[in-house]
């Protein structure tokens, strides 16, 4: 059993161990929806949302329905079962009740059922053996990692927009290359906290 | 691309060729389209394990194809995303299964991400976009080609990582420590993101060179 704080396994999540910047996972999006900082925001609130919900979830789900009935073999199957389903309650949630939120957040909605950071949250849990406050406290700082990160990269490329690229590098290539400076810089804060 | 393998099976050999070259070039999953790169930077600190992952993407998007393609007559419209993901699942399920059985350090190297594959934007874009309308032989061959374009993709990055990073390929020293000192930073995050950043840009920059711009 793992014995970190909830707390820690949270701050670690969001800096050390950022889930797109250390562990790789929801490129796609990242690159895709990180061209203006409202959409990167916006995507940003439904991942930290979702990426709670469903790393508790399926928690609970794996914990008190596979393991007893030992088919854990079967988690990834489940897992993406529950968080397309989760997605798309909370869509239909959404837009009956709260419009506004909807269109601030509905058309991203989709595109998180995909978006492999969600999936890849729910897998380390299980690998690093976490507990239902720790699995909560890593799905909410990997949630808020994530949108950091992206938020970050929207501000950088906006900027970037009056800057002379060789033309090799325009579009992706660059982007990669800027992702990594700032990989680079979030392991400043290794050594602060550290989960594994 | 879809366009001309609509056409009746006269044509057979040559779209399959062609749409082998597609995927390992014209149209690379990774170099091209931009997609599935979780991965292709998460398992490449070294080459044994791009090639494991190369592998294990290849089965899974070839038995994926194939079967897509096989059901595509009788699964309804609706429900086709849902009923791809679980044929994806069911065969990254065996594929994670045999690692945990024969080869235990690998699965623990690749970590979640054999599970990832389900996620892989590869797969499921070739799904879609080409099985749900080709006939089941040229899907496998689709796949098979995306497969080997992404593996190779994966195998560059993994070649540079692990030569810069610890000097070594596939385990065999290659850069003499008396010499060369390792350059940690490639095998650690930072650097797979470059190293994937410069591989996208000389694809772009021989594209170019050819005057094939794909203005990605």
């Amino acid at each position: 059993m793992n014995a970190t704080p909830a707390l820690v396994i949270l701050i670690a999540a969001i800096v050390t161990n950022n889930i797109l910047l250390a562990n790789f996972l929801g490129m796609c999006s990242f690159l895709a929806c990180s061209r203006q900082i409202d959409t990167a925001l916006g995507l940003g609130a439904a991942v930290i949302f979702v990426l709670t919900c469903t790393t508790v979830i399926n928690h609970v789900i794996y914990h008190m329905v596979l393991v007893p009935w030992q088919m854990e073999y079967l988690q990834f199957i489940v897992f993406i079962a529950v968080i397309a389903a989760f997605v798309q309650f909370v869509e239909m949630f959404v837009e009956r009740f709260t419009p506004v939120l909807y269109y601030a957040l509905g058309i991203f909605l989709p595109l998180i059922t995909v978006n492999c950071a969600i999936l890849g949250a729910s897998l380390f849990m299980i690998i690093r053996d976490y507990t239902l406050a720790q699995s909560a406290g890593f799905g909410l700082g990997a949630g808020l990692g994530w949108a950091l990160a992206i938020a970050l990269m929207a501000g950088i490329r906006q900027k970037m927009g009056y800057s002379d690229v060789p033309r090799p590098f325009q579009g992706v290539a660059i982007a990669m290359v800027v992702t990594g400076v700032m990989a680079m810089a979030f392991m400043g804060f290794a050594g602060m906290v550290d989960i594994q | 691309m879809s366009d001309s393998s609509m056409n009746a099976c006269g044509l057979c050999q040559g779209e399959g060729l062609s749409t082998l070259k597609d995927g390992l070039w014209h149209n690379n999953p990774i170099s091209i389209q931009i997609l599935g790169i979780c991965s292709a930077l998460a398992v490449t600190t070294r080459v044994i394990n791009s090639l494991v992952m190369g592998a294990a993407l290849m089965f899974v998007i070839v038995m994926a194809n194939l079967s897509v393609s096989v059901l595509r007559g009788i699964t309804p419209r609706r429900i086709r995303m849902i009923a791809e993901v679980a044929i994806i699942a069911t065969f990254v399920i065996l594929v994670d299964q045999f690692l945990r059985a024969f080869w235990w350090e690998m699965s623990l190297a690749l970590g979640p991400y054999v599970g990832l594959i389900i996620t892989n934007c590869i797969v499921m874009g070739r799904a879609e976009a080409f099985a749900l309308q080709n006939p089941p032989v040229l899907s496998m061959v689709d796949g098979l080609a995306n497969g080997l374009g992404y593996g190779a993709i994966l195998v560059i990055i993994g070649i540079i990582r692990e030569l810069f990073g610890a000097g070594t390929l596939l385990g065999v020293t290659v850069l003499s420590p008396e010499w060369y000192t390792p350059n940690q930073l490639m095998i650690l995050a930072p650097g797979a993101f470059v190293a994937l950043g410069f591989v996208i840009a000389v694809f772009n920059a021989i594209n170019q060179f050819r005057g094939e711009d794909n203005g990605s």
